[in-house]
């Protein structure tokens, strides 16, 4: 299968308006495909419609992961078949402890996969090995999900939970957005950690810098509502340099 | 997100509406002064407590029933209601006289009535309240190795009459409020305890209040004296069969702790909710209150309320002693048709007194959620502080919460902090939850849950996993 997620003429409304408008976009197996491009283009719509939020009303179109339909498919269905989302916004849930949500979580997927679900001792165990790469303090696992968590901290949440979950499909929404240079360089070590030449990551991000530390292999543009470039990862010296613009221009 | 999907999640389910198929002596419904009789000869009472009884009926005729609460409904006929329900099998010594049937239908509640069926180490003493009577009490031989008095509060009306006198009253006075003032007139069963000075009680005492004939109301009354230096831990539990009508229960509790003596009292409160009309259901109107009655003396109230139709109760500290800390901690649910009106009152007189109040209001389908407290800082009681937190979770656009916080202070002193929040369970919050694997159900209870934790964490721990597991059937329908 040389397709792990295909995206085909989607039209997507988000209340009345539209906003994705006939996108198509494959993902490839152990790829990274990073989705550039201006505010208001339809990126973050984007990532919603491939995880099923509530918000997305699908008009037309089709997706496909791995080979099946995944249109009527549940939020909670997309994410245990492996699609993940790394939030934009890491929402705050008072009261429900990190280190608690996440072995819901795991073992929510675990016993979907037919595996035994994972005692306290042993997720500990799991998750110790990531929290220090991550530079992320013991406490933080014990503290209430994302409450009180600066900005890189619910980032590096994020993170730690797709390196938990070890989806097949990873979908970065800005995870760049708001980070200093330790906690970009720690979350891209977290990102690197996943390619194993299987995963594919569709990385949407409206800076060049995150593209430094996780090397893409595709450069989508998308604009207004399509995908309007594909091509290798020298685009982005040219987004740097002439900006948008110019790709529509050459379009 | 749909909104028949959050209904069908927190629609609930009663799991304990079932009725204990025994034979009942029922008095005639009504109430006047051959009632009054009724029940305290039943109780094989002394004159005197007659005499108090009969007193608070004449006061109660001249009361009217408060309307101030956030509540609304049909109003009650007391001459209705019969005031005195039994099993007919009276005051059994010992566990093989009780009823089978009760027995099975306690075991069936998670109240295990024979002691050795208990698990080791966690030892809880139980004083099981059918109806009007108490069926069984259970430790009470080795509680009295250390002192500690634990019975029904008909036996101790007549062995320990003593105590009766001079605690019973004295913190809800019988004219107190009209609920009280009823309860005090026809009050049946319910327990006392004592626990002498320098004692820790060494188990959990609780009481577990179930309502099962038809068309009566249930009408306890709980006092416990903690002496000088003491520490007790009480819970109770109370449950109620299905019914298309209302019932009535309107209970009076009492708590006095002297000088450097703790109470905790928790409550898990899951009387039969009525359906999603509002049809049938119990009217839970309560009076608690605790008296600091020494220096540095401790009550706190933990309560988790799930049941009820309508629910009125305001389990309050005066916190009289110097130094004294009363606490309240609350979970109310309402969920369906239900209506909780709920809080507390935190009366400081004496110096350096403090308190807490923590309430989790839980609102879904068409549940209205009331909280009302009132703080009182009197002119002596120099150095109070008073922290206050209310909390409302909505679930779904419906359901309502409502906040009625009280400040009377005279002491300009006083620290006193109020903080409120509102908040509604949100489709991003869910859907986080949801977008990592773990599905609507279980990320509605994970959510309110959370919210409910600093309350959970005061309660004892085989209570607490009660009242999360109460919580999840509650809330979720098809869990459990």
């Amino acid at each position: 299968m040389s397709k792990v997620l295909e995206i085909k003429d989607i039209h997507a409304k988000i209340g009345e308006k539209e906003i994705l408008k006939g996108l198509n976009l494959d993902l490839e197996p152990g790829k990274v495909h990073a989705i550039m491009g201006p505010n208001g283009a339809g990126k973050s719509t984007l990532s919603k419609t491939i995880v099923g939020h509530y918000d997305v009303e699908v008009t037309e179109g089709e997706i496909l992961y791995k080979g099946k339909s995944i249109l009527d498919m549940e939020p909670e269905e997309r994410a245990l078949e492996g699609i993940f989302l790394s939030f934009q916004h890491p929402v705050e849930i008072p009261g429900v402890n990190n280190a608690y949500f996440l072995r819901t979580a795991l073992n929510a997927k675990r016993k979907h996969e037919g595996k035994e679900e994972l005692n306290a001792a042993e997720f500990l165990r799991e998750m110790k090995k990531y929290l220090e790469m991550l530079g992320m303090k013991a406490d933080m696992i014990s503290r209430s999900l994302n409450e009180g968590f600066s900005g890189g901290e619910k980032k590096r949440n994020e993170i730690l939970q797709m390196l938990i979950l070890e989806p097949d499909v990873i979908i970065l929404d800005e995870i760049d957005s708001g980070l200093d240079i330790d906690a970009l360089r720690a979350v891209s070590e977290g990102i690197n950690l996943m390619k194993d030449g299987k995963r594919s990551f569709l990385v949407i991000t409206h800076y060049s810098r995150i593209l430094d530390y996780i090397k893409p292999d595709y450069i989508h543009v998308l604009k207004d509502g399509r995908i309007i470039k594909t091509a290798g990862p020298e685009l982005v010296a040219q987004l740097e340099e002439h900006g948008y613009e110019s790709i529509v221009e050459e379009a | 997100m749909a909104q028949e999907e959050i209904n069908k999640a927190v629609s609930g389910e009663y799991a304990l509406g079932f009725e204990i198929d025994i034979e009942t002596d029922v008095v005639p419904p009504g109430l006047n002064e051959d009632t009054i009789k009724f029940i305290s000869k039943k109780k094989e009472e002394p004159e005197w407590m007659l005499e108090l009884r009969l007193k608070a009926l004449k006061k109660w005729e001249q009361m009217t029933e408060p309307t101030w609460g956030h509540v609304t409904y049909e109003p009650v006929d007391y001459q209705s209601i019969s005031y005195y329900a039994a099993p007919k099998t009276d005051g059994p010594e010992s566990l093989d006289e009780v009823d089978p049937k009760i027995l099975a239908a306690y075991e069936k509640l998670g109240i295990p009535l024979e002691e050795q069926k208990q698990l080791a180490g966690v030892k809880v003493a139980v004083d099981a309240v059918v109806d009007s009577v108490s069926v069984k009490t259970t430790y009470q031989e080795e509680l009295q190795k250390y002192g500690v008095i634990f019975c029904s509060i008909s036996e101790a009306i007549r062995d320990y009459p003593e105590l009766i006198k001079k605690y019973m009253f004295s913190v809800v006075p019988m004219t107190d409020n009209f609920f009280a003032a009823l309860n005090s007139a026809v009050f049946t069963d319910g327990t006392f305890v004592y626990i002498p000075k320098g004692v820790r009680c060494p188990m959990e005492l609780s009481t577990y209040f179930r309502i099962n004939a038809l068309n009566t109301g249930q009408f306890e009354r709980t006092l416990i004296v903690a002496d000088e230096g003491s520490y007790v831990s009480y819970n109770e539990g109370c449950s109620a069969p299905m019914r298309d009508e209302n019932q009535l229960h309107a209970a009076v509790v009492e708590l006095v702790a002297m000088k450097d003596a703790e109470i905790k009292y928790s409550t898990i409160q899951n009387w039969y909710p009525g359906d999603e009309e509002g049809k049938g259901g119990i009217y839970n109107f309560v009076t608690k209150r605790g008296l600091c009655e020494g220096e540095n003396a401790k009550i706190s109230w933990t309560q988790v309320e799930t049941g009820s139709s309508i629910t009125w109760k305001y389990p309050s500290c005066i916190l009289k002693g110097d130094n004294s800390v009363g606490e309240f901690y609350s979970v109310a649910v309402t969920t369906l048709a239900q209506q909780a009106d709920t809080g507390t009152k935190m009366i400081h007189l004496g110096k350096n007194t403090s308190s807490t109040i923590i309430s989790k209001g839980i609102s879904a389908m068409k549940g209205q959620n009331t909280y009302r407290g009132l703080v009182k800082i009197g002119a002596n009681a120099t150095g109070a502080r008073n922290y206050s937190e209310c909390d409302s979770l909505l679930i779904g656009d419906q359901c309502g919460a409502h906040t009625f916080p009280y400040l009377e202070s005279k002491d300009t002193q006083g620290q006193v902090e109020h903080e409120a929040t509102t908040s509604k369970i949100s489709d991003e919050q869910l859907f986080y939850l949801r977008q990592r694997g773990i599905d609507e159900e279980s990320a509605v209870s994970m959510i309110v849950h959370g919210f409910c934790k600093d309350v959970f964490n005061q309660l004892p721990m085989e209570y607490a996993v009660e009242a999360k597991a109460l919580l999840e059937l509650t809330l979720e329908g098809s869990v459990g």
